[in-house]
């Protein structure tokens, strides 16, 4: 399948999402995208290091009124779900802060008063690395809404290569966008109380999904073996394991992918995708 | 009334663990869990509940298939593609803006609310707290976040404790927004690489963006000294206060696997003294 979308994510942070998606995604060599979606905290460019050919930046819509058209009916804050628009006094208020863009507001309005103007998301940053190619969005500083920025960097989704996908943690909404259409998720945990914890409401996540999903254990002999017996348990399957290794933990600290450092791992990423295809069919 | 909020940008980077070993140090104050969308500092605190309550985050849509003409304008107003072609509404695409409830011209649409997580009241052997839990693939994580800090203010207020200790979420968005207001100050705990660097600058943006007084430390310093060296110069220059560095130490693994603090499990790591001379700088800072 070399259109295949896989998923990295894990419920909690730091657990090696970004190790895995972007030593996967360098491994694949030609005929690979990756597209970050953590794009609150993205990381990914600091391992890849693309050229970026191109920036754009991601509007979305939220009302503006023309006070001259208004008659301060008030339809546009009952419909508003979101009290992103409010009627005070002589004045109607738009918050635009706190619209999510469904344009309710402009389809009421009785006297077309409402237009459209925008609220900046953040930017999508687009470029290669040798055949690999970059796609990452970057919330902007002080926006609340990750899910429509998410959604665009996926738009950027191509049918003609293999798209790694690295997801932002947690298992809310930012998470389901980031997951939601994908052929595989590759879940990175570490085996740990914490790592277990959050692997179990993420797994309820992918289950929710319905996609087929499998278990990197990164830091795998740091912790105890409760990962493991809950991983066969619910019949998910351990595809790869990464030793905590200090060579590896320095290597990660500047920025160096784990396949430049130590070349034998390329082999296992491999191995990874082809167990993946296995699964996925 | 204080409060702390600890946060770090980058997931991973300790301050759960280092919340809970903040929790046995401090005195006279509520502890509050606000990583709502994957709560752990429970593991090692081990609440006893007192009070559940559901949480009621906002309504989502369901189409009432007798009523239901097929007429499509429902599916034409939806911007988020949330409607099936047989009119079934997906739960989680749904955004919950009404606007198909609204328009539909048979009012063939129902709008209830969802219980979409619960919030709890508890006691710990450190004193009491306050802790939530989303529901897997929910929306509303800030105002969950802004919840669960009010109630802890309360529980505060009531017990005449004059310190909330609140465990943030990751990232730079909605939740996190929600744990910053009104917090007297964050502490950004910050990791010694480039992306714990590259998320550490990030999130102090956001601090200051809201104007909230922002404090770094840097845990597991020595995998990178010359990371640690340039995060500290990041936030001398941004007028961050730098509260010091703790070395990376397994003893922090080992206590989180017995679901203990640092300091029960040794009192004398290296980790848990130069935490030890963190929190103090802390206290005299707030």
């Amino acid at each position: 399948m070399s259109n295949m979308i896989i998923s990295i994510a894990s419920g909690k942070g730091g657990t090696g999402k970004t190790t895995v998606a972007t030593n996967l995604a360098v491994s694949l060599g030609s005929d690979v995208q990756i597209l970050d979606c953590d794009v609150e905290e993205p990381n990914a460019h600091l391992f890849i290091r693309p050229v970026i050919e191109d920036i754009q930046t991601i509007t979305t819509p939220v009302p503006q009124i023309d006070e001259e058209k208004c008659n301060l009916c008030g339809k546009c804050a009952d419909i508003c779900q979101f009290r992103a628009i409010i009627v005070i006094g002589e004045t109607v208020l738009p918050f635009h802060e706190l619209c999510h863009s469904c344009r309710g507001c402009l389809l009421v309005c009785p006297e077309k008063a409402i237009t459209e103007t925008g609220r900046e998301l953040g930017v999508i940053e687009r470029g290669h690395k040798n055949g690999l190619e970059f796609v990452h969005g970057k919330l902007r500083i002080g926006e609340a809404m990750s899910p429509p920025l998410i959604n665009k960097v996926r738009e950027y989704t191509r049918d003609d290569a293999i798209s790694i996908i690295d997801a932002p943690p947690g298992t809310s909404c930012p998470v389901i966008a980031a997951m939601n259409g994908a052929d595989f998720i590759l879940l990175v945990t570490e085996p740990t109380p914490f790592g277990l914890y959050d692997l179990k409401l993420a797994v309820e996540a992918v289950k929710i999904l319905g996609i087929p999903c499998g278990l990197v254990i990164n830091r795998s002999d740091m912790g105890d073996d409760k990962v493991h017996s809950y991983a066969e348990k619910e019949g998910v399957p351990i595809l790869m394991e990464i030793p905590f290794d200090r060579q590896i933990a320095e290597a990660y600290s500047r920025g160096e992918l784990l396949v430049d450092v130590m070349p034998e791992w390329k082999e296992k990423f491999l191995g990874l995708y082809r167990r993946i295809e296995e699964i996925v069919g | 009334m204080k409060e702390l909020v600890v946060i770090s940008g980058k997931g991973g980077t300790g301050k759960t663990s280092l919340m809970a070993a903040f929790a046995s140090l401090a005195e006279n104050k509520v502890l509050c869990d606000a990583d709502v969308d994957a709560a752990d500092l429970h593991l090692i605190l081990d609440p006893e509940i007192k009070e559940s309550h559901d949480f009621q985050g906002g309504a989502t849509a369901i189409i009432n298939q007798d009523k239901c003409t097929e007429c499509d304008l429902c599916r034409e107003l939806c911007l988020w593609n949330a409607i099936s072609e047989d009119f079934v509404v997906d739960q989680i695409a749904c955004e919950g803006c009404g606007v198909c409830v609204y328009f539909c011209p048979e009012e063939a649409i129902d709008f209830p609310i969802k219980t979409c997580g619960e919030w709890f009241l508890s006691e710990t052997r450190f004193g009491p707290m306050a802790h939530a839990r989303l529901g897997i693939a929910e929306e509303n994580s800030g105002k969950l976040v802004t919840l669960v800090r009010q109630e802890g203010r309360k529980l505060a207020e009531e017990k005449n404790l004059d310190l909330l200790l609140t465990d943030g979420p990751p990232g730079v968005g909605c939740p996190v927004i929600a744990s910053l207001g009104g917090a007297t100050a964050v502490l950004i705990v910050a990791e010694p690489t480039v992306s714990g660097r590259h998320d550490m600058e990030r999130v102090a943006q956001l601090a200051a963006h809201f104007r909230v007084p922002a404090m770094v430390c840097v845990n597991k310093f020595d995998l990178n000294p010359d990371q640690a060296q340039a995060i500290e110069d990041f936030a001398r220059e941004k007028a961050i206060t730098v509260l010091g560095r703790i070395p990376f130490d397994p003893t922090f693994t080992k206590a989180m696997i017995q679901g203990q603090t640092i300091f029960e499990y040794d009192t004398n790591s290296k980790a848990g003294l130069a935490i030890k001379h963190l929190w103090e700088k802390i206290i005299a800072k707030i």
